[in-house]
């Protein structure tokens, strides 16, 4: 009967039982004790199985960098006397039980004062006494207890994250204190038909009012003149520049008629546009806290390296290492510098620097790149550049990726200068009129018409369906950077796609067996063989015949020979599994063509067939290809690997598409240009660090991640996996945004018709003015609600 | 009547304290997190009396 470990939750037999509990791995079982024993057991009755799966990640050298003390003062954010600061991104924290932990941690460590969690974040912020626990014990024992915190080189988020939400909530909240008090004092003044009985009162209310709207002119619009006079200094006519000529026009209005005592002027819908607008602008500033946007290879590279000096292993911080200092990388670690390979072999993993899928072996006195995983055991290294310098760093010094990316410039602006053309015609035509017929009236109703005619509403349409666009693609796990992004896909034509991550799932390889059936003995003795080497090809194979058969049978004789292949003795076979130049060394000749990665297999001195390692390409890349090429984008695929998979790719994308594989970092950093030069607009859809170039030239750059906290480079939207199979309809939504803001605008210049023909005819009573506002204000609001509901369909019926 | 003028400048100041409560809230980061504390409700008070008596211990 199959059981789930009481810890994480994963399927095991019973053979691990403490406390009438069952655990998948004696890693379970450690932290169950410890939570046992220091009485947090709570943690799992807040939800079942809240662990995570301890098997083998728990390595007790990882962190000996963290005794280093620059590295230390690189991490702890705040010292003082015996108390310290440090906060670490969890990627783990994942529900309730979680956060309950890492806020009891100080029952498990008394050296731990008080540790507080961001549950969107993922953060969590530790306040420890250095005396009584060090910071590397810190991060070991969250490690132990299943969250290891991600630590790297790019600096910590915590310096980076802005603190300008705070005065955006000041501004809205001091605007909607005044105009809801303004409001609230105006009504005797509509109510009371302008009779005089009011008298002193009538007074009293309409300088409260003067004064209340101070602050709101002051500090709370402050941003719309700022950015207007910013504007205007630059020759160009943005959206706040009509904004701030009508609040400073209505305000001066209203100051003039309460002055001279001619009216009760328009102070409650001044401060009420200001407030809904300061609403929209924090509407549509949606980020997302648990994603960074930004980064770049420090977030990639770790903090500090093991280095051999004098025969001793130190740890190193990365900044720190020189040519010629000698480094000790361990199986799974990553190349942090570009090297020369010291041992005598080494199997090195560049998937996420070059895109390449497969592992490959590196000879004694080769060169490694900075970005490779070593696969096999521990090597060591002779730094041969310093880090900085790095063949993928240098990606980041490119001369093209020195420009703006995509200025802030909404495509609304183009919009707002005809409106403030119009705007202004209608204003004149207004004076010209009433300076005919009745002089008087010329100031009333030019005035009028810049009141009305408010921008305004232009601008909540469009901050709040870019909100509302913002969250629904983020709910179809589809999350933008920012508003911009959304105005950057409407202009797409040209999108080119990345394959290795991008088009073919990292996770899943698949392995396909091509020769001669084996008998159930051969595929066990295969299967003990493979299981016992570090190679990732070998592993697969064991993988694959972990279904066929059960069971592992003693092996002989094992021989692993590096960049060649394995042979070894089980049972009665003789078994040989590697490169055909492997197997024609040993005198098996493979008569079987063979194309790409491929492992072939002899027993006896027989050939038997190959293996071959297909890429698992991720559902529904076909049909989305059909459907963007028929919206009529023009699609590109640049892949760093070999043109082993071109014709798999030609079937499944299309042969009108331009495939083009061995490609650099540099070399996609530079097609991008290249379509950029012919007046293209690009996207980039890739992952990886050999996309980073890529994917901050185009013009909107979407990097694919089937695990959010693994590293993303620097894009301007982050998709997940399995949304790549809608990802048309992803960017159908996104370009409905525009369609949105029309439809919304067209019909409040409905409202703004009648509002114009109060104002031109010089009849805008405060109180109309006070009731158009609020009605054209929230109607805006639920339109857009209600339209970018409407529109999700197509990318709702998908999750 | 003219008890309305001092009504409405109570009613401005109360109003005002709330104001001043809120933007007080802000500065002080408790607009940071809104979803965290929500998490924190469904804990046992038991487990923040100890923590407090931990924190007052090292005093």
């Amino acid at each position: 009967m199959p059981q789930h470990c009481y810890h994480c939750g994963v399927d095991c037999d019973d053979s691990i039982l403490w406390n009438d509990k069952v655990f998948c791995c004696s890693g379970c079982k450690l932290v169950y004790q410890l939570l046992d024993e220091n009485g947090l057991c709570q943690y799992y009755d807040l939800t079942d199985m809240p662990g995570m799966t301890a098997k083998g990640h728990f390595v007790s050298d990882k962190y000996n960098y963290l005794d280093n003390e620059a590295i230390q003062e690189q991490l702890i954010q705040f010292k003082q006397g015996d108390q310290a600061h440090v906060v670490f991104y969890l990627p783990q924290i994942h529900c309730v039980s979680c956060v309950w932990l890492l806020e009891n941690l100080h029952k498990i460590n008394p050296g731990i004062i008080q540790s507080q969690t961001h549950f969107e974040k993922k953060e969590i912020k530790v306040v420890y006494q250095p005396s009584l626990i060090t910071l590397k014990e810190l991060v070991q024992l969250l490690a132990f207890v299943g969250y290891a915190p991600v630590i790297h080189l790019g600096g910590n988020d915590w310096l980076k994250k802005k603190k300008v939400n705070k005065k955006q909530l000041f501004k809205i909240g001091i605007a909607g204190f005044c105009f809801s008090n303004i409001m609230m004092l105006s009504f005797p003044e509509y109510l009371s038909n302008n009779a005089v009985e009011l008298g002193n009162l009538r007074v009293f209310f309409i300088y409260i009012n003067l004064l209340l709207s101070l602050p709101v002119l002051i500090y709370s619009a402050s941003d719309f003149f700022i950015s207007a006079y910013t504007g205007l200094r630059q020759k160009w006519l943005n959206i706040d520049a009509p904004i701030a000529l009508a609040i400073a026009v209505t305000f001066s209005r209203s100051v003039y008629e309460i002055v001279t005592q001619t009216g009760a002027g328009y102070l409650d819908s001044m401060s009420g546009i200001v407030f809904f607008m300061l609403i929209g602008r924090w509407f549509q500033d949606k980020s997302y806290d648990s994603f960074a946007f930004d980064r770049d290879y420090t977030s990639f590279f770790p903090l500090g390296v093991t280095v051999i000096q004098d025969g001793n292993e130190i740890n190193k911080p990365l900044a720190e290492l020189t040519k010629g200092e000698r480094l000790l990388i361990k199986s799974e670690e990553m190349i942090p510098a570009d090297s020369l390979l010291i041992s005598n072999g080494a199997l090195v993993d560049y998937s996420f620097v070059s895109g390449e899928n497969a592992p490959i072996e590196v000879m004694k006195g080769a060169l490694v790149y900075a970005g490779g995983i070593q696969k096999g055991r521990a090597i060591q290294l002779e730094v041969v550049k310093p880090v900085g310098q790095s063949y993928i760093t240098e990606l980041w010094n490119s001369p093209l990726l020195k420009s703006e990316k995509n200025a802030e410039k909404s495509f609304v602006h183009p919009w707002s200068q005809y409106f403030t053309i119009i705007l202004f015609a209608i204003a004149i035509s207004s004076g010209i009129y009433w300076s005919i017929y009745d002089t008087s009236k010329i100031m009333p109703a030019v005035t009028a018409v810049l009141i009305v005619a408010c921008p305004c509403s232009l601008l909540l349409t469009v901050t709040f369906t870019y909100g509302n666009v913002l969250r629904w693609l983020g709910k179809s796990k589809f999350y933008c950077k920012n508003a911009s992004v959304i105005e950057a896909i409407d202009k797409i034509d040209t999108i080119v796609f990345d394959k290795t991550g991008t088009l073919t799932n990292h996770a899943e390889t698949q392995l396909a067996y091509d020769g001669v059936p084996l008998s159930n003995n051969e595929m066990l003795a295969i299967k003990s063989i493979t299981k016992e080497s570090l190679h990732p090809l070998s592993q697969l194979i064991a993988q694959y015949y972990f279904s066929k058969v059960d069971g592992v049978v003693e092996v002989n004789k094992i021989e692993n020979f590096i960049g060649k292949g394995t042979k070894a003795n089980c049972g009665d076979f003789e078994v040989l599994i590697g490169s055909a130049s492997f197997l024609a060394s040993n005198h098996v000749y493979a008569n079987q063509q063979k194309e790409g990665s491929v492992v072939c297999l002899a027993i006896n001195n027989q050939f038997k067939g190959l293996y071959k390692v297909n890429h698992t390409y991720r559902k529904g890349i076909s049909t989305v290809a059909d459907h963007l090429k028929n919206s009529g984008f023009q699609l590109h695929l640049l892949s760093g690997d070999h043109p082993t998979e071109k014709n798999n790719l030609i079937q499944i994308l299309g042969a009108d598409v331009t495939l083009l594989f061995e490609q650099s970092p540099e070399d996609k950093l530079n097609y991008i240009q290249q379509l950029q030069s012919q007046g293209r607009k690009v996207m980039m859809v890739g992952d990886g660090l050999n996309d980073a170039g890529a994917l901050q030239k185009s013009n909107v750059g979407i990097a694919v991640t089937d695990q959010s906290h693994l590293f993303t480079p620097a894009s301007d939207a982050i998709l997940a996996g399995e949304q790549m199979s809608v990802l048309d309809e992803l960017i159908n939504y996104a370009k409905k945004a525009k369609l949105i803001i029309i439809l919304i605008f067209s019909l409040s210049i409905i409202y703004n018709i009648v509002g114009m023909y109060f104002a031109t005819s010089a009849q805008l009573s405060p109180m109309v003015a006070a009731i158009l506002m609020p009605i054209s204000s929230i109607s805006i609001v639920a339109l857009s609600a209600l339209l970018s509901f409407l529109f999700s369909s197509t990318i709702r019926s998908k999750n | 009547m003219g008890v309305i003028v001092l009504l409405i400048i109570v009613s401005v100041v109360v109003a005002g304290g709330f104001l001043i409560a809120f933007l007080w809230s802000v500065k002080t980061g408790q607009m940071e997190d809104d979803y965290t504390p929500s998490v924190r409700i469904l804990f046992d008070t038991e487990v923040k009396l100890t923590a407090n008596r931990a924190i007052k211990k090292k005093k």
